[in-house]
């Protein structure tokens, strides 16, 4: 039971991260948001007993991906218009 | 344009969850995708054929070993292509320069703890390769643990000082070369009178049994993949950060 | 279709999890599909990857079980192994030191399914190295056209192609080309504007190829037939194209002339 809450709860936690990255209009903290979205995805493949793709995911998507998108961003306009 | 594109959405959606009635309750063991004779095999057989405790690396570098060799080309090929893209663009700049430059100097506290850190970083990276068989890990988690240390010099310091380290000529080399490893030992077990990537064949150069043969060519393949990864999660931040000029960036 | 609300009792707390996964899938999909900005499109491409990879890492569940590496009892070079391996070479010396346990089928039931782990792993390595080369691509249009807002770009590629129809390149690609008119322009404009363009234009062009095949090909020909379109460019500029030569292509006409 307190298993199932807690799947529950990160996966609604997800879609809350999931909208605030697109609706910021600031895109490095888009880049932010989207870094927790990672590392919740993460968490719920760890729960779940996916450890490597867990492990994968945090290196890959909060790790590089992040970094990746906040090296991009430093060099185009900070603010989007949507 | 916002409201018109979310009827499409909505309809995927509804087709979608009308179809996730279908679809088997959580954690069921009894489900088609745990039933199927495949993964019982390897379950089943993963000790016995490879003598390796984690399934999940054995599959991924012995049983779909073809699989992750072209994921390794994917990331290759994604590495030169952004090079491509990028590489000598940077001067032609049309439009407004919208964009904010640092002019910070190398903080003393950042430089030295990453100074510190930095060794500590790569050597768990190769730990978390080599451990793969026992623990979770593996080729791309290491390999992208070490190119995240040579990211993290470019971060403290700026990009020359990570540069100096591994120029963007040497990345692709190693990045090659991770490639030949693995296509490598798959020819190499290929000569030896098995198929391709059929790593039991080494036992003949090996002084070891068929299992432990499998076992430790999983160990080159890793490192093969690690290489691969390393270099091109760099060349990826490199180019991107400083749009292919490879001067200043962040 | 909705009796006693079965299908919602079904869908939102049976199987509640698969309804996220596809309230996750769609919040991507529109943000692909309707956001402006083209870093916010790479981020809802993510998304969209990220709950395909959840949906099926959550199909390899199952109750009570653990992690798929090897407990103790079964780890193939771990003391249960050893010690089960030196009672069966008692009596037999041909086989190895020790021998990896086989599983019972019945104990499978203890492990997660490795299988969709594999296949995910290898599907995050590949969504990274083409979010990579996305944002490379977002950068490279920063560059060529200063903005990566799609409104903002479609005017102004617009403009670039109705520029490029009228250089000399283009001419030379397709002598009788029509050039391309911007959307400014009303489309019923008269015909006889348009009639007398395309007898102004064609003996023109159609000289220009023949005197163009005839002719050797060399720098000193070209350069002596260069200043023949520039003649020709007026006439066409004027009545086709408005809005571009008057805002953005007359210093460049300028600049190549």
């Amino acid at each position: 039971m307190g298993l199932e809450l807690f799947n529950t709860f990160i996966l609604l936690l997800l879609v809350v991260t999931a909208l605030a990255a697109l609706r910021v209009r600031d895109l490095i903290t888009a880049a932010a948001v989207f870094g927790v979205y990672s590392f919740l995805m993460c968490l719920l493949w760890a729960e779940m007993g996916a450890v490597d793709v867990a492990f994968t995911e945090a290196t890959v998507g909060a790790g590089i991906s992040t970094v990746v998108l906040v090296a991009t961003i430093f060099n185009l306009r900070r603010k989007s218009n949507d | 344009m916002k409201w018109i594109s979310l009827i499409p959405v909505v309809a995927v959606g509804a087709l979608l969850l009308f179809a996730a009635t279908d679809f088997p309750e959580w954690g069921d063991p009894k489900s088609p995708a745990s039933q199927s004779p495949v993964s019982s095999h390897f379950i089943n057989n993963t000790g016995v054929d490879t003598e390796v405790p984690n399934m999940v690396t054995a599959v991924l570098a012995d049983y779909r070993g073809f699989d992750t060799m072209f994921e390794t080309v994917v990331v290759f090929i994604a590495g030169i292509a952004v090079l491509a893209i990028l590489k000598g663009s940077g001067r032609r700049r049309r439009g407004p320069r919208t964009t904010y430059k640092v002019e910070a100097e190398p903080d003393l506290i950042v430089t030295n703890t990453v100074r510190l850190v930095v060794p500590v970083i790569q050597l768990f990276a190769f730990y978390v390769l080599a451990h793969g068989h026992v623990s979770p890990g593996g080729g791309f988690q290491g390999g992208v643990v070490m190119g995240a240390s040579f990211i993290l010099i470019a971060l403290a310091w700026d990009l020359d000082h990570a540069l100096v380290r591994m120029s963007l000529p040497r990345c692709i080399a190693i990045a090659a070369a991770g490639i030949i490893i693995y296509a490598g030992i798959g020819f190499l077990s290929m000569f030896l009178g098995g198929e391709f990537l059929d790593y039991a064949e080494l036992e003949r150069v090996l002084p070891v049994s068929r299992e432990m043969a499998r076992y430790h060519a999983m160990l080159g393949v890793e490192i093969g993949v690690g290489f691969t990864v390393t270099s091109i999660m760099f060349a990826l931040y490199a180019n991107l950060s400083s749009e292919g000029r490879l001067k200043g960036g962040l | 279709m909705f009796e006693d609300g079965a299908i919602i009792n079904e869908l939102l707390i049976e199987r509640l999890n698969y309804f996220i996964y596809v309230v996750l899938l769609l919040i991507g999909l529109h943000a692909m599909i309707s956001k402006r900005n083209l870093i916010k499109k790479l981020i809802g491409m993510s998304i969209f990857q990220t709950s395909i990879i959840l949906f099926y890492v959550s199909i390899a569940v199952k109750d009570e079980a653990t992690i798929p590496i090897y407990k103790a009892e079964h780890d193939p070079h771990g003391a249960a192994s050893k010690a089960a391996a030196l009672e069966l070479n008692s009596t037999d010396e041909a086989k190895p030191l020790y021998a990896p346990a086989e599983l019972q089928p019945e104990e499978t039931q203890q492990y997660a399914n490795p299988l969709p782990h594999v296949l995910m792993l290898t599907a995050i390595v590949v969504g990274v190295a083409t979010f990579g080369l996305a944002l490379a691509l977002c950068l490279r249009i920063q560059q060529g056209y200063g903005t990566v807002e799609e409104d903002e770009l479609l005017v102004k590629i617009e403009r670039s192609d109705a520029r490029y129809s009228q250089s000399p390149l283009a001419k030379a690609i397709n002598p009788r080309r029509r050039p391309a008119r911007t959307s400014r322009k009303p489309r019923t404009a008269s015909k006889a504007t348009r009639v007398s363009q395309k007898s102004a234009s064609s003996p023109k062009s159609t000289g220009a190829t023949q005197t163009k095949k005839s002719a050797p090909k060399t720098k000193a020909t070209q350069a002596r037939k260069k200043p023949a379109p520039a003649t020709r460019k007026p006439a066409v500029k004027k009545s086709s194209v408005r809005k571009p030569a008057n805002k953005t292509t007359s210093p460049k006409k300028k600049g190549a002339e």
